[in-house]
């Protein structure tokens, strides 16, 4: 894929990004670790006993597969966008872009930075959530691809954000008012037979709800959607996001004048 | 000659409308020590954003050792290192690890990234700060710190924008000292300053440019002898009573106040004769020099021309 300097160039991009959110693990690995570990002790433990089954599964089996998905793609988001954004704004960025470093090299190093930080909070998660439900993973390469999948595109949601950012403000505004609302309506918490049709069709507009799902089904075996399906909409997705990646470094948005 | 750098016809216009540069055209030769210089807002820091691609051009070439920056990317940005006017930085970082760093991105191995470090660190005296971050360092360390990172791979062609801007007396000369042994070892240095004594000392050859155009672009030296006359400031052994009227031509003296005088002395008179005649007046002059640099007063007068134009 790379040549030589060019291997190097993304090993450095990398290891920088790993290196900047491992220094900073009480603000990174440690808040999400907390969070999700009260939605495993309220809603899991303490809820969930009185709910009873979810989808032919006890309340907290079912949740943990959504609840690790929801920890990766706000990580891997929130990685993207809050390194990329400090970089453009401390200017950092700039010595990235007078060196010999193409596009899809930065574009990649920054994006598997973004991965690892999601992959990384999905372990601390995973491991957190044996002491509370008993995991069989059913399909591991689904399992693996999915999560693998979500945390890219949500790395490249996370880059596309941060080149058009102008604030702080900016940063947090797409976090807020789209990403969470979509993952809370994506299924984590509830099966979506529960919903009356209307709002079952609606949630099939909804990306996420195909990404939960497809990890649900890697964990459970069981799911609400058609994973070929999933997959398939994850693929485009992919390759729509990283093409408006590269043509935004390559246009220089945000980042040259 | 090998050109490091040929711009032809170089325009930039901003978004907001603002034509930053009219049409520059410029070579620098391999090996040179070159000053570019100009007011704030003149174009040096747009024409440097050109060169390293951080600025998109509006129209003409840029060719650094002969090749075209759009067509030979990886060869002229490994030719190209920039140390810019803003610290840009990872205030966080490790001093080390930013070197390391830079010297990844284009594509030295761990290893020798390191002793590159170490090589740079040493020679910019900030080795026994290696671990500390870099928001701990002193401005000038700072500076120090860009140039660092710069030669981390060691490019033919560094440019330096104000890189001794509020940087003391001790440190700016000890970066001069520096700076004239990676020229001498055959590095291409373009340096833009506001201290036009450092430009002076510096650099063989200069560009002035002013509301985006090059209004000057020549030889150092020749520059110099271009100055129409030089004001001296000479201090006396002894009081003096009165400004001396000295029998000259093209001699103009004023006196300072009791222990000095002005003497301003057109091109072509021999200062010897000044000596003589204040030594006839019972002037005996203890030390003398001039009342502001050689280049400040060639620099002001070619912007004032351009002004006027």
């Amino acid at each position: 894929m790379f040549s030589d300097h060019r291997y190097i160039a993304f090993e450095t991009i990398v290891i920088k990004e790993v290196r900047r959110f491992s220094r900073i693990w009480l603000q990174t690995l440690v808040p999400p670790a907390i969070t999700i570990g009260l939605y495993f002790v309220i809603f899991g433990n303490l809820v969930g006993r009185r709910i009873g089954e979810m989808g032919g599964f006890q309340y907290m089996e079912f949740i943990v597969p959504g609840l690790i998905m929801m920890s990766v793609i706000q990580n891997s988001y929130s990685n993207v966008v809050s390194s990329f954004f400090s970089q453009k704004f401390q200017k950092t960025v700039e010595e990235l872009l007078v060196a010999p470093v193409p596009n899809y090299v930065i574009l990649s190093g920054v994006i598997v930075g973004g991965m690892a930080r999601g992959l990384a909070v999905g372990v601390i998660v995973t491991t957190m959530s044996l002491f509370f439900a008993d995991l069989s993973i059913q399909y591991p390469l689904i399992t693996v691809l999915t999560i693998l999948l979500t945390s890219m595109l949500f790395s490249l949601m996370g880059f596309i954000n941060a080149v058009f950012a102008n604030s702080f403000d900016d940063i947090s505004i797409i976090p807020t008012f789209i990403l969470t609302p979509l993952i809370y309506l994506g299924g984590v918490f509830y099966s979506v037979q529960l919903l009356p049709s209307f709002w079952q069709i609606v949630s099939g507009l909804n990306p996420i709800f195909y990404m939960v799902n497809t990890f649900r089904y890697g964990i459970l075996g069981s799911s609400d959607v058609n994973v070929y399906w999933a997959f398939l909409i994850l693929g485009v997705f992919i390759v729509g996001l990283y093409t408006s990646c590269i043509w935004l470094l390559r246009n220089g948005n945000g980042i040259r004048s | 000659m090998t050109v490091a750098i040929s711009i032809r016809d170089l325009h930039k216009t901003y978004a907001n409308g603002f034509q930053a540069l009219k049409g520059i055209s410029l070579e620098v030769e391999q090996g040179d020590f070159f000053a570019l210089l100009g007011p704030n807002g003149a174009g040096k820091s747009t024409t440097i954003g050109v060169i390293s691609t951080l600025v998109k051009r509006s129209a003409g070439d840029v060719q650094v050792f002969g090749k075209n920056v759009d067509t030979h990317v990886y060869e002229t940005k490994l030719d190209l290192g920039v140390v810019p006017q803003e610290i840009n930085f990872n205030q966080f970082e490790k001093v080390q690890d930013i070197v390391i760093t830079q010297a990844g991105y284009y594509g030295l191995p761990r290893k020798q990234a390191q002793e590159r470090a170490e090589t740079y660190l040493r020679k910019l005296g900030l080795w026994e700060k290696r671990n500390d971050r870099s928001r701990s360092l002193s401005g000038g360390m700072k500076r120090r710190l860009m140039i660092a990172r710069a030669l981390a791979h060691e490019p033919r062609l560094l440019i330096l924008d104000e890189p001794t801007a509020g940087v003391d007396i001790e440190l700016r000369r000890s970066m001069w000292e520096f700076l004239t042994e990676i020229n001498a070892s055959g590095t291409t240095i373009i340096l833009t300053t506001h201290y036009l004594e450092e430009a002076e000392q510096l650099c063989r050859n200069i560009a002035i440019i002013d509301e985006g155009l090059i209004i000057e672009n020549t030889n150092m030296k020749k520059l110099l002898t271009e100055l129409d006359s030089q004001t001296f400031i000479f201090d006396s052994v002894a009081t003096i009573s009165e400004s001396p009227q000295l029998a000259l031509d093209n001699v103009c003296v004023r006196k300072v106040d009791d222990k000095s005088i002005e003497v301003t002395v057109s091109h072509g008179r021999n200062i010897n004769e000044v000596f003589a005649a204040l030594g006839d007046k019972g002037i005996i002059v203890s030390s003398m020099r001039n009342k502001t640099n050689r280049l400040e007063q060639l620099f002001l007068s070619r912007l004032n021309e351009n002004g006027a134009k």
